[in-house]
């Protein structure tokens, strides 16, 4: 057996430990979960020693949070976990994941451009309410998307403007972005629709798939969708395409990478780094669009409540690539809807719920440290270009 | 100008520049400015001194103003060390977010130190060490993954800040370990009164001993920064790292102490907002609070010294303060938004500030070019 496949069963063992205490096996035994767990550790142990060690290093993980989450089912009782692993929580996993990857693909072009942007939760916050106040006033979700669209560029155009042109600090510009949307769309709110108002727009349709709906398990979960949700799923693939299968795409990495060299082979430099960064405030509004008129109907003041700062984590733990945002956004979907159906069950320890809640934060600082599967950014990100 | 007289001067001018900002947004919303930042100013209790005029001509009334400048005062205190931990991080060339949560984790500390070491004053002043201590531990990590792993700070912030802010719901939400007995409400105990900070002025909302351990950390923030050789290491790296350790300072050493220090701060101010005014923590708070990045505005335009943070964390808190003042059509509520639409400009101006002084450099430079030449 190669190094390869002993890395990869790793990875597997460690999904396993979860896999055999939920339906439809319902290990109840705790042993079970953690000989897995532990066996997942070994493999990605020897697998780290031995060079694999990016492959290595998520087996160990996948071991670590199987293990983990293993032993939560197997310390509840088998109704609560059969209450709680339904088709209805890998749907709502999808339904958390998708402001995630709208604002993760955002914070990707920005920060592949080299523009630090930690105010994606400002502009999803923009977007939030701006898609809200253009949807109640016209009647039209489509209208409300757009005027989203339009405030969360424009609020990304700000911080493009201080970042790139007035080369100011990108950490401090974001801030600023996200305090003033904290307090602009709750004046705003305030001030159109009055204390205790509730405007609602019309929402973005879900979409059924005839066909899908009654096959089991997976009609529970794709049968009936957001429109949004299929939307972000083309996008990831476009996004993906786009970054490294396009001649624009190397620009733009180029640009993150080595801005001076990108300048000096007659790149724009600034043109790239305008354009990734309104891009990504578009995205993260239409993702906090989706957070207040797909999955709820109106907004509320600081609904955001952190999902910036989530989907910022997701970038970073799938390493600012495309696919590995896709899977860490489902990873921290999935701790949201966990969290969110222990809350509502009611029945499992508070310990375990904060656990779920703390997992992508905890993942997110362990890739970053580089114990496991380094997460490296790209070289010029938060650095501003002076051109000469 | 002189540089002094710059230095001075950009802070006015952007506090100015972003009351002009706040003052379109109020007028946008058919109020008049003038007449909602009067009222936030007399809400403040930026008033009451006008009372010791002799006859006092403005006829204010003494026990309202003294009322209001207690609340500032009392909001003022957490905001000076969220302020300084900013600030001295700052000074080390990094960027700490992590207010927020060596905040709470320093609240933690100090609540469960005060509960249950000695429900007396020794338990109380142990729960404020505690809770700096608690803060430093906090505060040191991110320093440390990024001396020896080289984690930016930003991200590792922010990251601990979720961590601290999950962890604290959980330890007092509700079935939490810590939550008060019998309590349907995710609320802690409240501290019997014995282990509260003293007060030393007025009834309602006391201004609490949590004043003096906020000017006092003020004092040793530019003791330690202009006095001592880990405040030199910790500036010269701020200058220039590469230099800094050319000339055999331990760079990796001052960040993790720097950012330390910073947590210790920021924990500092958590001490004091429970010991001193809250006496319990809540869940929703937790959640709620925005002390840590207020901070960073305090710490931007106060330009990272002792004076100009104080000032700064005034200037917040009577914001804050003055905001509850208000009534009629523009309500309480709006202002508080308005106030941190305030704040926002101020962090956004103070960020591209930089750059205006540098394009003033540059011109007149291009103009002396053109003069010699």
């Amino acid at each position: 057996m190669t190094l390869r496949r002993v890395g990869q069963s790793g990875v597997v063992l460690g999904f396993l430990a979860l896999l055999v205490t939920i339906p439809p096996v319902n290990a109840r035994s705790l042993a079970v979960p953690l000989v897995l767990a532990a066996l997942a550790a070994v493999a990605g142990g020897a697998a780290l020693v031995h060079g694999e060690r990016a492959l290595g290093g998520y087996a160990v993980a996948a071991g670590a949070v199987g293990g983990l989450l293993g032993w939560a089912a197997t310390s509840a009782d088998r109704s609560t976990v059969t209450a709680i692993v339904t088709a209805g929580l890998f749907a709502s996993m999808l339904r958390y994941a998708t402001p995630l990857l709208f604002a993760g693909l955002g914070g990707l072009f920005a920060e592949r451009s080299g523009v630090t942007n930690i105010g994606l939760e400002g502009m999803m916050l923009t977007g939030a309410f701006f898609g809200v106040l253009c949807g109640e006033k016209s009647g039209s979700w489509v209208v409300g998307l757009v005027g989203a669209a339009i405030a969360g560029g424009l609020l990304a155009l700000v911080h493009a403007f201080f970042s790139i042109h007035l080369q100011a600090d990108q950490i401090i510009s974001g801030t600023a972005i996200n305090i003033l949307a904290t307090g602009g769309t709750a004046y705003l709110f305030r001030a159109i629709y009055g204390t205790g108002g509730y405007p609602e727009a019309p929402r973005i349709p879900e979409i059924t798939i005839p066909g899908l709906a009654h096959v089991p398990l997976v009609g529970g979960v794709f049968g009936t969708l957001n429109l949004m949700i299929w939307v972000v799923f083309a996008l990831l693939v476009a996004a993906w395409f786009f970054v490294f299968r396009t001649p624009w795409g190397l620009r733009l990495r180029a640009v993150g990478e080595h801005p001076r060299a990108a300048d000096t082979v007659g790149i724009n430099v600034y043109r790239v780094r305008y354009v990734a960064v309104v891009s990504s405030g578009v995205l993260a509004a239409l993702g906090g669009a989706y957070l207040s008129f797909g999955l709820l109907s109106s907004f509320s003041e600081g609904m955001t409540a952190g999902t910036g700062f989530i989907a910022l984590a997701a970038l970073i733990f799938g390493k600012w690539r495309p696919l590995g945002l896709f899977g860490a956004a489902l990873l921290f979907g999935l701790a949201s809807a966990l969290g969110n159906s222990l809350q509502s069950i009611g029945t499992l320890s508070v310990f375990w719920l904060f656990v779920v809640q703390v997992l992508p934060y905890a993942l997110t600082l362990i890739a970053v440290v580089g114990l496991v599967g380094r997460s490296i950014p790209p070289a010029a990100v938060g650095r501003p270009y002076a051109k000469r | 100008m002189s540089d002094r007289r710059v230095r001075f001067l950009t802070p006015v001018v952007t506090v100015v520049l972003a009351f002009v900002v706040g003052g379109l947004v109020v007028l946008a919303s058919s109020a008049n400015p003038l007449v909602v930042y009067r009222s936030m100013f007399v809400g403040a209790g930026f008033d009451w001194p006008f009372h010791l005029l002799p006859g006092n001509p403005f006829g204010v009334n003494e026990m309202i103003a003294a009322s209001n400048l207690q609340s500032t005062l009392v909001e003022a205190t957490p905001l000076v060390l969220t302020g300084l931990a900013v600030a001295f991080a700052f000074r080390c060339g990094m960027f700490n977010i992590g207010g927020q949560g060596q905040f709470w984790i320093g609240s933690t500390a100090a609540f469960l130190c005060a509960e249950h070491v000695a429900q007396n004053q020794l338990g109380t002043w142990l729960g404020v060490l505690a809770g700096m201590i608690a803060g430093m531990v906090w505060g040191a990590i991110p320093g440390f993954l990024k001396a020896f792993r080289g984690a930016h700070e930003v991200i590792t912030t922010i990251m601990l800040n979720w961590i601290a802010i999950f962890m604290v719901s959980w330890l007092f939400g509700l079935n939490g370990p810590f939550v008060g007995e019998g309590n349907t409400q995710p609320i802690s105990d409240t501290l019997p009164d014995t282990a509260w900070l003293p007060t030393i002025w007025g009834v309602l909302q006391p201004v609490t001993a949590g004043l003096f351990v906020a000017l006092a950390a003020a004092f040793v923030y530019g003791v330690i920064l202009r006095r001592t050789t880990l405040g030199f290491a910790v500036r010269a790296v701020g200058f220039n790292a590469d230099a800094a350790r050319y000339a055999g300072i331990s760079v990796r050493r001052s960040m993790v102490l720097a950012m330390a220090l910073s947590g210790g701060f920021a924990g500092l101010a958590g001490s004091v907002s429970v010991l001193g005014t809250d006496h319990r923590i809540t869940s929703l708070d937790v959640f709620a609070s925005q002390l840590g990045f207020t901070g960073i505005a305090v710490a931007l335009l106060g330009r990272n010294t002792p004076l100009g943070v104080v000032l700064g964390a005034l200037l917040f808190a009577a914001l804050d303060a003055g905001a509850r003042n208000l009534g009629g059509d523009f309500s309480p509520e709006l202002a508080r938004s308005l106030a941190t639409v305030i704040q926002g400009t101020i962090i956004l101006i103070v960020g591209g500030e930089q750059v205006v002084r540098w394009a003033f450099v540059r011109r007149r430079r291009a103009l002396a070019n053109e003069a010699a030449g």
